[in-house]
């Protein structure tokens, strides 16, 4: 067999003239369409979601609560959160939603994470929808070219994912009082970020180029043996990434619209002690 | 469980055409996929061409595609199907055409050509390697590949965009140099060759797009998303977008 | 006749296994321009099969071991059959050749100080397994594979071509070496892929075909295993040397039905692993023949301490060599004691932690969960004998693995016998193909430099009558000679499935006279059909049509098997004798010679009765003092005549 064939130019994809005539674009009998469907479904919930409550531009505190859509909340516009994260940065020319300034980050790393984007290359673009299903489109460059080579960035977002989770950390210890500011409380809402924040943390330090920065990037784990200790151990939480990717999502969701019920008086935040 | 008789449908042709065709074919207990076409073969079809050799899943010959999913006939068993199924294998359909279930391949051995070879250190003999195990974990894995090509069949960049196949070397060929890159005693770098660099460059990294249908379909369960391809564009990203990086490889030449 | 494409080549090498790569390598870096021909896709031999280890006198993970504890291994393993001078060059040089891969990029199991681990086996007195997990013959041939690509890429720097000095010839099969006189002129070839016919014309051609195992029904071996390069050598003048020995491998898949023969890697036992029968016994202790009796462990307690303390304890008896245990796995079915489904119980699940057998056998445990749905970390597997190797082969120079008598032919590797003796030990064979494929390809390429001058040519009529032979099956509806009109073509498919029955039946794992002689017989029947195996379509990628060609070969293989197996009246290594079950110290030193009964090479005339072998036997030299020397006296006197001892 010869082993310098000449790929022919035009593009049919499984259709290519020399491939074996098969009209069907796949012969898939599983649910295969299941998958795609359901990330789209979820991510675009979650976007539906945000976007309501990112421009909402209200009921995100309730005192010790705050939203972590609005944390921290760097403009003159906040509600005032005693001891809590508003910074007044941005002052007052900043006239719409304080979320937008700050859910950038969180944005961008989640978007050019490398899980996310498996999710919507297949769940939105369809490209490809699944394996061995034909993608619908004529020409593919991938991410060589601007915009989707903006994706090699996706470390800058890790690491300002790191101070925005140590705010949400912040937030966590603040969920520790009581409505009057008295430490040493815990209702409800406090377990809601408990969990949210771990969630939040271990996504964040699952992420493939944190597992790179910390040690992949090395040639000899031999000699860095501390190193070695952190990429396992980032390892295994990065073979979990898309598991955490989801749970976080949700958690963050959950724990905004806990502070929404809360703020909005729809429920009271049930007190432990 | 008893033997029964399975609807197989089989592709057979050649370059110029051909077609799905019909087969009623006896199933016994434990059987895969290639025993009922090397049945196929003795009593129905003697010159039904399908590649295999090992029929363990070790060498990665018999790569073909079972009701659409590419996958090793020697290593589906026969029991992942209802009885009524009817069963459809076609070639890969990612590769030109040879006949009935044979695919020309050739295109993963120009491609395994073009990644420049393990470069020996000037300065060690034979004998005289020394490599701790956790500094060849990474690169073992990788070498674990059979290279069935299920991964290169499977990934769109080329399956769907044949012109994309000059460009791109595929998911077991963006592993092969992962494998070097990550190598403990490769001199590549000493006699000038990036492989960071030039897996961008020169192998098409960025068309992947990391939708991981490779690893879904590797049959020895090697993650090369995460473990090649990925740890591979973030080396990229060292070279050629992290002005940190950059600056701090400067600072250490200059000081050095 | 048509036109039949011719290339001129310095070396040709026919395989593209371990031994046929290193072959090739050798050849083109001594500057001889190098073919490669291989039956199935590059990389994809037979070696990616071998699971264990290369043996190699390394010391790595104990220090008393050397090159001479290795011969030792090697002669006892192959019941002092062994060519001795091959033995003692295997184990010379074995570890220079897995170094040398390592500087082609091998990454082998480490040592805690970083040096290559190695591993225990099957009668190798000391841990000496070089190994990648279990998929070390992956490891081998794709870092060959890989060499060979470098080899190319260097000189399409030079040349611009990367064919220009080393080419492979993926999915060809050569059906016949062409010949100039005594001397070897090339060789005549079809490609799978067109059914296209060509001529590689070169002085010197180098066999690296491995073994025979298609033969056989119950066997390891995959489809390429019919025997070719034994019968080239034969058509080509070459004796085959002691073909009664095969080897059974004690550990193959017994169930399901369809994945019965498929290897289970040495390395199990030699990890932990033990044998057990239906009554739960760990009956190996029963069979450790007196020869070895010292060297192995009496008791469970004391095997299972040698795991640990291998300096004071002796290795348990799952550790014999793999005749010893594949007979007596035998014997436990026979007695009515055997598993299910006719094996006998191998048992990890119970020796090792599950995160343990996943890390040291991961195919092991892919293999039993995919194709058995067995999980070897909680359930015992079920395994017997499989037909797995030949040690008898094409007979060759020690040093330089020249085939006897036809100038320019070279073998290397289980195609080439002498080596490996009357049994061979695990992790040996991987070694073998670096050793002798390099020294094959290197002499081949001298040999091959010699005759720049006066390059042997091909004859228009021996490729024609090459192409008449391989086209046959296309015609065979014609009445065979001598014969009524109207009998329908044979099925190659059928024609092949009786054969493998037959060498199971009639000369398998034990033999007996009778059967033997009832085995001839029918081979005779076989042969006489075979002449009428007819295909069906056409010459592009036709599978019936390849076996059609592939049942010669087999055919004449397993005539000598089963002829030199009649003539050894006693039992050794990979022959097992019912009817002369022990080993007898007069037939130590006679090897058995089988040749092409009608030299002129025309298979059309042979009688059924005689058949196609003639059968002579030889007396071998004495092994060199200096190598007696590193046995006990105790010792040599089980193997040597008397006559052989106070030489």
């Amino acid at each position: 067999m010869a082993t310098g064939t000449e790929p022919h130019l035009n593009s049919g994809g499984v259709h290519t003239g020399t491939r074996a005539a098969i009209a069907a674009p796949h012969l898939r009998t599983d649910r295969w369409w299941l998958a795609p469907a359901a990330t789209a479904a979820g991510l675009l919930a979650f976007v539906v979601y945000s976007t309501w409550r990112a421009f909402a531009n209200a009921d995100y505190y309730a005192a010790p609560y705050v939203s972590p859509f609005y944390s921290p909340c760097l403009a003159e516009n906040c509600e005032p959160m005693r001891a809590g994260p508003n910074w007044d940065l941005f002052g007052s020319w900043w006239g719409v939603s304080p979320a937008i300034i700050i859910l950038i980050f969180p944005l961008g790393f989640r978007l050019t994470c490398y899980y996310y984007r498996k999710a919507y290359y297949r769940g939105f673009w369809m490209s490809p929808p699944a394996c061995a299903v034909a993608e619908p489109h004529k020409k593919y460059t991938g991410e060589t070219r601007f915009p989707l080579v903006l994706q090699n960035i996706h470390r800058y977002f890790f690491y300002a994912a790191i101070p925005v989770a140590g705010i949400l950390t912040y937030d966590t210890v603040l969920a520790f009082r009581d409505e009057n500011y008295e430490w040493g409380h815990m209702g409800l809402g406090t377990l809601v970020f408990l969990v949210n924040i771990v969630l939040i943390w271990a996504y964040t330090l699952s992420c493939h180029s944190c597992r790179h920065i910390v040690g992949g990037k090395l040639k000899h784990f031999s000699k860095h043996p501390v190193r070695y200790r952190m990429w396992q151990w980032v390892g295994k939480l990065n073979a979990r990434h898309m598991l955490l990717a989801w749970t976080s999502l949700v958690s963050v969701a959950l724990a905004d619209f806990y502070v929404y019920l809360v703020a909005s008086g729809v429920f009271d935040d049930p007190r432990f002690f | 469980m008893s033997s029964y008789e399975a609807r197989f449908k089989v592709w057979r042709g050649d370059v110029q055409g051909g077609g799905l065709e019909d087969f009623k074919v006896e199933v016994n207990e434990g059987e895969v996929v290639l025993d009922i076409i090397h049945r196929l073969q003795a009593t129905q079809a003697p010159d039904l061409a399908v590649r295999w050799n090992c029929k363990a899943g070790k060498c990665g010959s018999c790569s073909a595609e079972i009701n659409g999913r590419p996958r090793l006939m020697c290593m589906t068993r026969m029991s992942v199907f209802e009885r009524e199924e009817t069963i459809t294998v076609t070639p890969l359909r990612a590769f030109p055409v040879v006949r009935d279930l044979v695919t020309d391949v050739g295109f993963n051995y120009e491609k395994a050509r073009q990644v420049p070879s393990f470069v020996p250190p000037a300065d060690l003999g034979p004998g005289e390697y020394r490599m701790m195990q956790e500094d060849v974990d990474r690169s073992q894995e990788f070498r674990k590949c059979i290279e069935c090509f299920l991964c290169q069949d499977t990934c769109h960049v080329v399956r769907d965009h044949e012109e994309n196949k000059r460009a791109f070397a595929g998911p077991r060929f963006l592993m092969r140099v992962a494998e070097l890159d990550m190598h403990p005693l490769d001199a590549a770098a000493e006699t000038g060759l990036d492989r960071k660099a030039t897996a961008q460059e020169e192998h098409g990294l960025g068309y992947c797009n990391i939708t991981k249908c490779c690893t879904e379909v590797c049959p020895e369960g090697i993650k090369i998303t995460d473990n090649a391809l990925i740890p591979l564009k973030e080396r990229a990203v060292d070279r050629k977008y992290d002005p940190l990086v950059w600056l701090g490889s400067k600072i250490r030449r200059r000081s050095s | 006749m048509s036109v039949v494409e011719r290339q001129e080549w310095d070396v040709v090498v026919v395989g593209a296994g371990g031994a046929g790569l290193r072959a090739a390598i050798e050849a083109r870096e001594r500057g001889a321009r190098t073919a490669v021909i291989c039956k199935s896709l590059f990389g994809k031999a037979h070696t990616v099969m071998a699971e264990g280890g290369i043996a190699a006198a390394m010391a790595n993970a104990n220090e008393h071991d050397n090159w001479q504890v290795h011969f030792r291994d090697t002669m006892r393993g192959g019941k002092f059959l062994n060519q001795w001078r091959m033995a003692e060059l295997h184990a010379q040089e074995a570890p220079d050749r897995v170094w040398e891969l390592e500087t082609w990029g091998a990454l082998f199991d480490r040592t805690k100080d970083g040096r290559i681990s190695q591993r225990n086996f099957g009668g190798h007195e000391y841990p000496r397994l070089a190994h990648v997990g279990d998929r070390t013959g992956l490891e081998l041939i794709r870092t060959l594979q890989q060499k060979i690509v470098s080899l190319q890429q260097e000189d399409h720097k030079e040349t611009g071509d990367y064919e220009s000095r080393l080419k492979v010839f993926q999915e060809c099969t050569v059906t016949r070496i062409l010949k100039d006189g005594g001397r070897v002129s090339g060789v005549f070839a079809y490609e799978r892929e067109t059914g296209r016919f060509f001529v590689l014309e070169a002085p010197a051609v180098v066999i690296a075909t491995g073994g025979i195992g298609k033969s056989f029904k119950v066997t390891s071996n995959s489809w390429e295993y019919t025997g070719d390069g034994h019968a080239l050598a034969l058509l080509a003048g070459a004796p085959l040397l002691n073909m009664e020995f095969v080897q059974f491998h004690p550990t193959g898949m017994v169930w399901p039905p369809s994945v019965k023969g498929i290897l289970v890697t040495e390395s199990v036992r030699g990890d932990g692993g033990v044998l057990r029968n239906s009554e739960g016994k760990r009956f190996m202790f029963d069979y450790i023949p007196d020869v070895f009796k010292e060297k192995y462990a009496e008791s469970e307690e004391e095997g299972d301490r040698w795991y640990e303390d291998p300096d004071n304890n002796r290795r348990p008896p799952e550790l014999l060599p793999r005749d010893e245990v594949a007979r007596a796995i035998n014997a436990e079915v026979k007695a009515g004691r055997g598993s299910p489904h006719g094996g006998v119980f191998l048992d990890v699940s119970t020796r090792m932690p599950a995160e343990v057998i996943k890390r040291r056998l991961p195919s092991m445990y892919h293999q039993f969960k995919e194709l058995a749905d067995v999980d070897i970390t909680a359930e015992p597997m079920e395994v017997g004998p499989t037909c797995h190797y030949v040690m008898g082969g094409i007979a060759v120079d020690s040093e330089t693995a020249a085939a006897r008598g036809v100038p320019g032919l070279y073998a290397a590797g289980e195609v080439a016998g002498g080596m490996h003796g009357s049994n061979r030990l695990g992790g040996n064979s991987l070694s073998d193909l670096l050793v002798f494929g390099r020294r094959a390809g290197w002499h081949a390429a001298e040999y091959a430099a010699a005759q720049a001058f006066e390059r042997p040519a091909v004859s228009d009529l021996e490729v024609d009558t090459a192409a008449a032979e391989a086209l046959r099956p296309f015609s065979a509806e014609g009445p065979a000679g001598g014969e009524r009109e109207g009998r329908p073509p044979e099925n190659p498919y059928t024609l092949h499935q009786e054969l493998q029955q037959t060498m199971n039946d009639l000369v398998g794992i034990i033999r007996r006279e009778g059967e033997m002689e009832q085995a001839l017989e029918k081979l005779a029947d076989l042969r006489v059909r075979a002449r009428r195996a007819g295909v069906e379509g056409h010459r592009q990628f036709n599978p019936g049509w390849h076996l059609a060609l592939d049942l010669r070969n087999m055919l004449l293989v397993s005539e000598c098997v089963a002829r030199a197996a009649l003539e050894r009246t006693e039992s050794r290594g990979g022959h097992t004798r019912e009817d002369h079950p022990t080993m007898d110290r007069k037939w130590r030193n006679i090897n058995l010679l089988c040749r092409l009964a009608d030299p002129t090479g025309g298979l059309a005339a042979t009688d059924p009765e005689h058949g196609q072998i003639t059968l002579v036997r030889e007396t071998t030299d004495p092994v060199r003092p200096d190598l007696l020397a590193l046995f006990d006296k105790e010792e040599l006197v089980k193997y040597l005549a008397e006559e052989e001892l106070y030489q």
